[in-house]
């Protein structure tokens, strides 16, 4: 009797091992080509440091090196940190085994979601040159250091440890990572690895790194704040937040014994009353034993969740940037005259939390006439690719940047002008469009929270843009009055061989214009333990008009310590000082000033004066 | 409208431009805020006066007031030219505009940043004083061009001696060059013995017509008008005609543009209409190419481009181009979406022009 063809299929049917999946398919992980492969692999062993580093309460500095190795096409990666380091037991698996992790089962907000990162550079180095990696890592001053080179076996998805030796380290405590790979290195690009190290300080100002590239040079980027940001807490998923699949894996490894305390356990936002409303909705027992639901019970327990309401899930899982950071990190960065930026109040899309944040920067030294550059980040890293298809890029094309002070040819599309524009999503599950983590899906709840987080910083920028104009107006009156018209009274004067009459009246005739002035300066006083940080504000209104004025000044104060208020004839109302001015005569000014105790450099780092009772036209301030 | 008055003569000049400076002084002294005011230079602000039957300004005015940046500072400059022409003319100098925008480094704030803003205040200062820019001793960087044809000439030369000229005989192949003043105390016309004078837009047509002796046999005065024509080729075109009676005839391309050439020449341009009736000869007469004779001969064209669709028809809208001929030429050239170059013609060898389109236009146009 003939063997049934069945048989003979099944003897070449084998598991195939995700190690020989990916290498037959490297694109899905973002390894399409060599300069993205370079980057990629510098990215995934950064964001792994950046999180081992964040889980273990030390601030990150992180040491990135790029060789190139002579006549080829390869590069020497080296990757350092100053991280918890990783045991020694533990060292093969994290580098040499696919899909091994940490993170991989919890609900948390973390670069990696996966664990598939740093295994993958591992075995696309292994693929294109035949190299181990070479892992160093030490948890602690009282600790030997150990050097370790790993292949990954990938039929078996096994790591395979080429040699081990202890060695002497200059770090108590730290993790490097050694891999040779086929790239290309190319600097000025927006995909470069110089632009994405740079981005991820952006965002990350509690991180330093420096990298010194092919060429031997050498950039720091540096840390400008001294606080990690607030660790986000682990939390279970919320009933909106899951598929049928999960549900039943869910039931089928929970250590619940009755389906009340596995709804109540499993689930945030689950109580024990909506516990009971949800089983006798779906007809099931309270008492029954979550592992024994029929599959008919799980679809129709799954419906009746997702049938009925519950309370948002909780967002302290996310772990936003915080504005004022990201505004000191694009400070730091990107040289401009305005950065303005905003952290949304979280908000969910089916079940999963996720929060907005926002930032624009205006002016200085960036071109003019270009489209802005975007600067997308999704849980602090940056996305580089597929710019064209992120649900950030779509938010950013919908609005009409016009109003706002962006040219942008009808009314749509990326907006032309001297601006860059930042917006980061924190979540527990980023929807990306891929595997490769490049860009966000166009979920709806994200594109309406990032255009109002935009909107929000778009009206700061026109406000500023709108300042920038009228100061420009009193700047070109000044030229008038301080040169142009002396010299024409001069020359006039001199060609009929005749007097220079007074222009003191015509001065006040041209500006005819209140102008309110504001200067802010940093110092810090004493050594020490005394030392102080003191922010000083002064404001100076100068009434170029033909009238003597009086009136009040408004001006929001920062929340601190507020000193030496002068002139001596203002009330403190909540987070305002209000002076009474005047009377000011004709061509005289008056000034006024505090000081603000405690504020770090660019805290406080714009004035905001508004005005009561001036008539005309008031430059520097806006009508109370 | 009444007739303009233009004044002449650098002492006058001097006067008028003095005046400016104590107008300026006068607002100074009463507490006022300097300003100055001129014609508006702009197509809405152009009329077609019937006195000259050439254009003129309207009545819109612009104020130049210190108030603003621009308009102190172009205050200031005109003070500062105001007193180099003065010094100019005491000195018995002349300049060119480019010099003047050189010259103007060290004028503070009124420095000029570019020559187009040296010109456009020189023109300011002609409206303002009706003076013309030639008594102000400023010239333009290039020059007229040239004429050839049996035409004699005295032009005082820079030695102060009278030479005469005769532009058939005394003159090489590049014929005579039209200076930058043609005024009567620099240039007289001697003697005319021609029957039309032709303006020829592009040098390659007027050596084509010098070449094959278009001046001797069909008795003619070849002006070449190099493109847009300059103030001094207008004026002597001007001038000639006054002096001879004789017809003046247009010959350029056959595109909008080229028609943009004859109205400059017969009705004036919209920066000099202050002073179009020194500079445009109504009585001249468009020969061609038209755009019946890119049908009617069959000439070699091109595709009318967007700017050539949006140039004829602005130009349909336009008073200057407002008679039946011209409003039938125009229709037609929309239709047709072709243009053709003077030189088109040379499809039926190089002397077709003069042998025989020349001669059909010109008896056409009732000139012979």
């Amino acid at each position: 009797m003939a063997v049934p063809y069945a048989q003979k299929m099944a003897e070449s049917q084998k598991e195939i091992s995700i190690s020989d999946f990916f290498s037959k398919n490297r694109q899905i992980l973002g390894f399409d080509n060599p300069s993205k492969a370079l980057l990629v692999s510098v990215k995934e062993a950064v964001d792994n440091s950046l999180d081992a580093c964040e889980e273990a309460g030390i601030l990150p500095s992180i040491h990135v090196k790029l060789e190139k190795v002579d006549n080829k096409d390869r590069y020497i990666m080296t990757v350092r940190d100053n991280g918890p380091g990783i045991v020694k037991k533990q060292i093969p698996h994290v580098f040499g085994r696919l899909l091994y992790g940490s993170r991989f089962h919890s609900i948390r907000q973390s670069r990696g979601q996966q664990g598939i990162g740093i295994s993958s550079v591992v075995l696309y180095s292994q693929l294109t040159t035949g190299k181990a990696a070479v892992i160093t890592s030490r948890i602690g001053e009282e600790y030997p250091c150990y050097r370790i080179e790993v292949h990954i076996n990938t039929k078996t998805n096994r790591p395979q440890i080429e040699s081990s030796e202890v060695i002497l380290w200059d770090q108590p405590h730290g993790t490097e990572i050694i891999v040779e790979l086929e790239g290309r290195y190319q600097k000025n690009k927006k995909q470069s690895v110089f632009e994405y190290l740079r981005s991820t300080a952006i965002v990350n100002p509690h991180v330093e790194i420096t990298f010194q590239e092919p060429d031997g040079g050498i950039s720091t980027f540096r840390r400008v704040v001294e606080v990690l940001p607030q660790p986000a807490k682990e939390s279970k998923p919320h009933p909106h937040g899951i598929e049928v699949g999960i549900l039943k894996n869910m039931l089928k490894y929970t250590e619940a014994r009755k389906m009340t305390s596995f709804l109540t356990n499993e689930f945030t936002r689950v109580s024990p009353r909506g516990a009971r409303e949800i089983l006798e909705k779906a007809n099931i027992p309270e008492k029954k034993v979550p592992k024994y639901l029929s599959l008919e019970d799980t679809q129709t327990l799954f419906d009746v969740i997702q049938s009925m309401k519950f309370m948002s899930p909780p967002t302290d899982c996310l772990s936003p940037i915080g504005d004022l950071l990201i505004r000191k990190g694009l400070r730091k960065e990107i040289d401009s005259k305005f950065a303005y930026t905003v952290t949304r109040d979280p908000s969910v899309f089916r079940g999963t939390p996720f929060q907005i944040e926002a930032g624009i920067v205006y002016g200085g030294d960036l071109p003019q006439g270009e489209p802005v550059k975007v600067l997308r980040y999704a849980n602090r890293v940056p996305l580089l690719y597929q710019q064209g298809g992120c649900a950030i890029t779509h938010a950013i094309e919908r609005i009409n940047w016009r109003p706002y002070g962006l040219e942008q040819r009808g009314g749509k599309g990326i907006p032309v002008g001297p601006a860059v524009i930042l917006v980061h999503i924190a979540s527990t599950n980023v929807p990306f469009t891929s595997e490769s983590k490049e860009a966000v899906a166009d979920v709806d709840e994200i594109l309406d929270e990032v255009g109002r987080a935009l909107m929000d910083c778009g009206r700061r920028m026109r406000s500023h843009i709108n300042k920038k104009k009228k100061l420009k107006k009193v700047s070109e009156k000044y030229d008038i009055i301080k040169e142009i018209l002396p010299d024409i009274a001069r020359k006039s004067a001199s060609i009929l061989g005749r007097d220079e009459p007074p222009l003191d009246p015509i001065i006040t005739k041209i500006m005819n214009v209140h102008v309110f002035d504001s200067g802010i300066v940093f110092r810090e006083k004493g050594e020490g333990e005394s030392r102080e940080k003191v922010t000083e504000v002064t404001i100076k209104y100068q009434n170029y008009t033909q009238k003597e004025r009086t009136f009040r000044v408004h001006v929001k104060i920062p929340n601190a310590l507020i000193q030496g208020i002068y002139p001596e004839k203002y009330t403190l109302k909540k987070n305002i000082i209000e002076w009474e001015i005047g009377p000011v005569a004709p061509a005289r000014s008056q000034r006024m000033g505090f000081s603000v105790l405690g504020l770090d450099k660019d805290d406080y780092d714009e004035v905001e004066i508004y005005y009561s009772k001036l008539p005309g036209e008031v430059i520097g301030a806006d009508p109370l | 409208m009444a007739k303009a008055k233009i004044f002449k003569g650098n002492k006058e000049a001097r006067l008028r431009l003095r005046g400016v400076a104590e107008y300026v002084y006068s607002q100074l002294k009463e507490q006022e805020i300097p300003h100055l005011e001129v014609s508006s230079r702009t197509k809405n602000n152009i009329v077609l006066s019937r006195d000259h039957k050439v254009w003129k300004y309207g009545k819109d005015k612009v104020t130049r007031s210190a108030k603003d940046l621009g308009g102190a500072t172009s205050i200031l400059r005109s003070l500062y030219t105001i007193d180099f022409i003065d010094e100019m003319i005491r000195a018995g100098k002349s300049s060119t505009l480019r010099e003047m925008y050189y010259i103007s480094e060290g004028w503070n704030r009124g420095k000029f940043p570019s020559q187009d803003e040296s010109n456009r205040l020189a023109e300011d200062l002609e409206i303002i004083t009706k003076c013309m820019r030639e008594d102000f001793k400023l010239r333009p960087e290039e020059d007229g061009a040239r004429v050839i044809g049996d035409l004699t000439i005295e032009e005082t030369n820079r030695k102060g001696d009278r030479k005469k000229i005769n532009c058939k005989d005394d003159v090489g192949d590049s014929g005579y060059g039209i200076p930058y003043n043609v005024e009567a105390e620099k240039l007289k016309f001697k003697s005319v013995n021609a029957d039309m004078i032709i303006a020829i837009e592009t040098g390659g047509m007027f050596d084509r017509l010098a070449e094959n002796g278009f001046d001797e046999s069909h008795r003619a005065i070849l002006v070449h008008l190099k493109g847009q024509p300059a103030r001094s080729t207008r004026r002597f075109i001007k001038r000639l005609h006054q002096h001879s009676k004789l017809p003046v005839v247009i010959f350029t391309d056959g595109d909008p543009w080229s028609y943009r050439i004859f109205a400059s020449v017969a009705y004036g341009a919209i920066k000099t209409a202050h002073i179009s009736e020194y500079l445009s000869t109504p009585e001249a007469i468009y020969l061609g190419i038209t755009p019946s004779d890119i049908i009617n001969y069959e000439l070699p064209s091109d595709k009318l481009t967007d700017q050539d669709v949006n140039a004829l028809k602005s130009e349909l809208s336009d008073p200057r181009f407002s008679s039946d001929r011209w409003r039938s030429e125009i229709k037609l050239q929309l239709k047709i979406r072709k243009k053709s170059e003077q030189q088109a013609l040379a499809k039926y060898g190089l002397d077709y022009v003069t042998d025989t389109y020349l001669p059909e236009k010109l008896a056409e146009l009732n000139i012979v």
